[in-house]
């Protein structure tokens, strides 16, 4: 029991925590401010003008819908096939022990604790020693091997809390194994998935540095957004482009948000 | 068991029989859950991984251009040569600069968040470190791209309040200088701690929340002043969860490649080595041995981070 519990922070903790909270905002901010400016070839600041044509200008780029139109195609695929091996590895290893257990769980880690560029380097020697050419289909397989995780992380976590003997009960009312799983596991584990494929196509959406490996000439949106980091030629639209691409992510992570904060009360979890 | 003893009857169809063999075998159950994650992490993801390792044993033939595929260590030889050294020893120290910069920045909001935040501000703390922290890379990068530009807006601050000569005094310094801002460590530096801290806060706020507030209580009416409380209480119970933090902010330096070649001086870093030596360069083998010193630096990491108990923080 805290003996007080309305004690404010010091003033050098407030003043600290509060620094470090703009610190993250502010340059997301700024972002906003430049998709309005007028000017084209610098990145000058203040802007000297503000107007709303990059929106049309963007608008109109077929190569940015193309990369876009890439993007979510990439990132939906690879979410589909986390989902179903992030949720069967998390299955596995919450409800049984077994021996190397802690391999899997470090094994499913392993491409994020690596640096991307090591994931992004093997699987293209990988792709070039057995001769696969570059497609659609090699970048879906190199993402979702990073997805898998994010939705392991979310359902394990899920797993855990919810209660053996819910299942045991579901059993004893005779439900066979794929009723308990349809009717009582994926009720209490389906906010889970659902927040960790969010962010896994989040993440997906967003990723480059193994992409830049497995695409070969094809352009995702991020790669879009490297090639005009690296030699800037449509500054007005690569704003743009960088505004959307923040409020289109921000969706998802909020809606992951509001999914899973009330994961606490799982049926069940009480006894 | 026997059909004739059990209580409830055989179920029947294929579904009802399956599950019951599930039931009475859970092995076939586990090894048919397993077996699609594992065959995709372990055979495509780690089979890559060793084929990359294999080829650093290789080497390539100086006149010709083909790999040579005797076994050599020649290769991490070359990695001792000064050049290839420096870029690796310039990589390590980034990554644990911002490391501890993170930390140190990461810190206050963390312990903010976890003692003091309530209700709203709760929220209003997990969300304001979960946006950044998922937002695009690329669009952070390109922020700070915008900032640190010459004719951007941190320029326009400093001359604003009468301090360009800071700026300019701090940019003509040996190594952490630069023309800009934008090409200079210094650049680098400040984005590499912008784009990678928010991984650090999560895990050392989950570490301090289980730091009972009554401990802090009886450090003070011990005569602790806040420095000896925080030296002697809060800094040892949270460090599992700053280590865990770490192994995210000095892996993702570590093999960051992107960020040093948008903004920063032309001095390489390990991963634009790796991305450089497979790609114009044609050398696979180095480039492989390359990628093997984060492998072997995050190993002994991991491996350290797991006995000081960082695991149980993340």
């Amino acid at each position: 029991m805290r003996s007080d519990k309305n004690t404010s922070a010091p003033l050098g903790l407030k003043v600290a925590a509060g620094a470090g909270l703009l610190f993250l905002h502010l340059p997301i901010l700024l972002i906003f401010l430049y998709a309005f400016t007028t000017e084209e070839k610098s990145y000058q600041f203040p802007p000297p003008g503000y107007t709303l044509k990059w929106f049309a200008a963007a608008w109109n780029r077929p190569d940015v819908w193309d990369a876009l139109g890439l993007s979510v195609r990439v990132a939906s695929i690879s979410t589909a096939v986390a989902l179903v091996l992030g949720t069967l590895c998390a299955a596995a290893v919450s409800r049984t022990r077994f021996f190397g257990r802690e391999a899997v769980s470090l094994l499913v880690i392993l491409p994020i604790a690596l640096p991307g560029i090591i994931t992004g380097i093997a699987l293209r020697s990988a792709f070039s020693f057995v001769d696969i050419p570059f497609s659609f289909w090699t970048i879906v397989l190199g993402h979702a091997t990073f997805c898998v995780v994010v939705v392991y992380n979310n359902a394990v976590a899920r797993f855990r809390r919810i209660s053996g003997s819910l299942v045991e009960a579901s059993m004893d009312l005779g439900a066979d194994g794929f009723q308990t799983f349809r009717y009582v596991i994926l009720p209490n584990i389906g906010t889970a998935l659902l927040a960790g494929g969010m962010l896994a196509f989040a993440l997906s959406f967003d990723e480059v540095i193994v992409t830049t490996f497995t695409a070969g000439q094809q352009s995702t949106l991020p790669i879009w957004m490297l090639e005009e980091l690296v030699r800037p030629r449509q500054r007005p639209v690569t704003n743009v482009v960088a505004m959307v691409v923040v409020l289109v992510t921000f969706l998802p992570i909020l809606a992951a948000y509001y999914l899973t904060r009330d994961g606490d009360q799982v049926a069940g979890s009480g006894k | 068991m026997n059909a004739d003893t059990s209580i409830l009857s055989r179920r029947t169809g294929a579904l009802g029989q399956l599950s019951d063999t599930f039931w009475r075998k859970p092995k076939i159950l586990l090894f048919l859950m397993l077996t699609p994650p594992l065959l995709w992490l372990g055979v495509i993801y780690l089979g890559s991984l060793f084929a990359l390792l294999l080829q650093s044993f290789f080497s390539i033939d100086d006149f010709s251009g083909l790999i040579n595929y005797d076994f050599t260590l020649d290769t991490y030889r070359q990695l001792l040569i000064p050049s290839n050294f420096d870029i690796i020893l310039r990589t390590v120290v980034m990554a644990a600069l911002v490391t501890l910069a993170s930390a140190a920045i990461a810190f206050p909001i963390a312990y903010y968040a976890a003692r003091y935040a309530r209700g709203k501000w709760k929220v209003i703390f997990y969300l304001g470190v979960m946006l950044p922290l998922w937002s695009s890379y690329l669009v952070k990068v390109y922020a700070w791209k915008l900032i640190l530009a010459k004719e951007g807006i941190l320029t326009w601050i400093f001359a604003k309040l009468h301090l360009t000569w800071l700026l300019d005094a701090w940019l003509s310094l040996p190594v952490i200088g630069g023309s800009s801002l934008s090409i200079s460590y210094t650049g680098t530096f400040i984005v590499f701690i912008y784009v990678w801290m928010p991984f650090m806060i999560l895990p050392i706020q989950a570490a301090l929340e289980r730091v009972p507030g009554n401990l802090i209580e009886a450090s003070a009416d011990l005569g602790g002043n806040p420095a000896q409380t925080f030296r002697h209480v809060l800094f040892p119970l949270a460090l599992p969860g700053i280590i865990a933090g770490s192994i995210f902010t000095f892996s993702l330096t570590l093999g960051d490649y992107i960020i040093p070649q948008i903004i920063g001086s032309s001095r390489l870093f390990i991963g634009q080595a790796v991305y450089a030596q497979q790609g114009t360069a044609g050398n696979i083998p180095l480039a492989a041995a390359f990628s093997v010193v984060p492998i072997v630096i995050m190993g002994l990491y991991l491996w350290m981070a797991k006995r000081q108990g960082a695991f149980d923080a993340l």
